[in-house]
């Protein structure tokens, strides 16, 4: 699943290069817990966080994964866009909750 | 980690005033490995590991050194600090263990599952650690 999928599913705000928007994402995973992250999410390109700091780029950045979804309805401080841009992840905002939006994207196919 | 003339070393202050900033050595190796054309998955597995250590480094002794050394064979991180050591490593090894305050887990962090991933994600881990001195670990990653 493409991130411009990913975003009209969920119905999110997209912080992005316009290139970024056709790479195709396997897989996601979900957390407010950045050590779980760490610890499962190997291999994943997607994040779904309701966390706010600095911390869930430089998480996502560590796994090398290319997407951040920032969950229930939360907005990225100037500091998260920043950082997530510098390394060139996907920023994407929802209203959703996290496990709305996490059912959304595995019935859309994403990680199945 | 023993001396060799041969190792590239380089060092990273790991500034424990700021957990905003708390990564960032991480973030640093994991460039030069990249220029340094290492596998994927190996630059993950070193990243994700020192990531872990410097979060706990801010956490629990206000910073410290971070050293890495790249030989033809492996790649070593050295995390040294003078906090307040672990009491057991056997119990933080365990996942879920933590010691982390309260703050810290709603930052994200202290699920206890910082020195559990260490080991996950290297080929050796050593702790090296006294109550009221601090604590050293080593990490080893085989890179051939």
């Amino acid at each position: 699943m493409t991130i411009r999928e990913i975003a009209e599913r969920i119905d999110a705000v997209v912080y992005a290069e316009p290139e970024q928007m056709d790479e195709d994402m396997n897989g996601a995973f979900g957390s407010d817990m950045m050590s779980d992250v760490l610890a499962f999410a190997e291999d994943r390109d997607v994040l779904l966080t309701g966390l706010l700091n600095p911390q869930i780029v430089r998480t996502a950045h560590m796994l090398d994964m290319s997407c951040i979804i920032i969950v229930r309805g939360k907005t990225a401080t100037e500091e998260i866009k920043r950082l997530a841009a510098d390394n060139q992840i996907a920023l994407l905002e929802t209203k959703l909750t996290m496990y709305e939006a996490s059912g959304k994207l595995y019935e859309g196919g994403l990680g199945r | 980690m023993t001396a060799d003339s041969n190792a590239l070393h380089f060092h990273y202050d790991v500034d424990g005033n700021n957990f905003t900033s708390a990564g960032e050595a991480s973030v640093q190796v994991k460039r030069m490995l990249r220029q340094m054309g290492y596998h994927p998955d190996l630059i993950r597995r070193i990243s994700v590991a020192m990531y872990e250590g410097e979060i706990n480094m801010v956490i629990h002794a206000k910073g410290g050194d971070a050293d890495v050394y790249v030989t033809p064979d492996c790649i070593t991180v050295v995390l040294k600090d003078v906090g307040p050591g672990i009491k057991d490593v056997n119990l933080a090894m365990q996942e879920g263990y933590s010691t982390a305050p309260d703050n810290i887990r709603s930052l994200g962090f202290g699920a206890g599952m910082g020195l559990p991933n260490m080991k996950r994600y290297s080929d050796e881990l050593k702790i090296d650690s006294v109550v009221g001195v601090g604590t050293t670990i080593e990490m080893t990653f085989r890179s051939a």
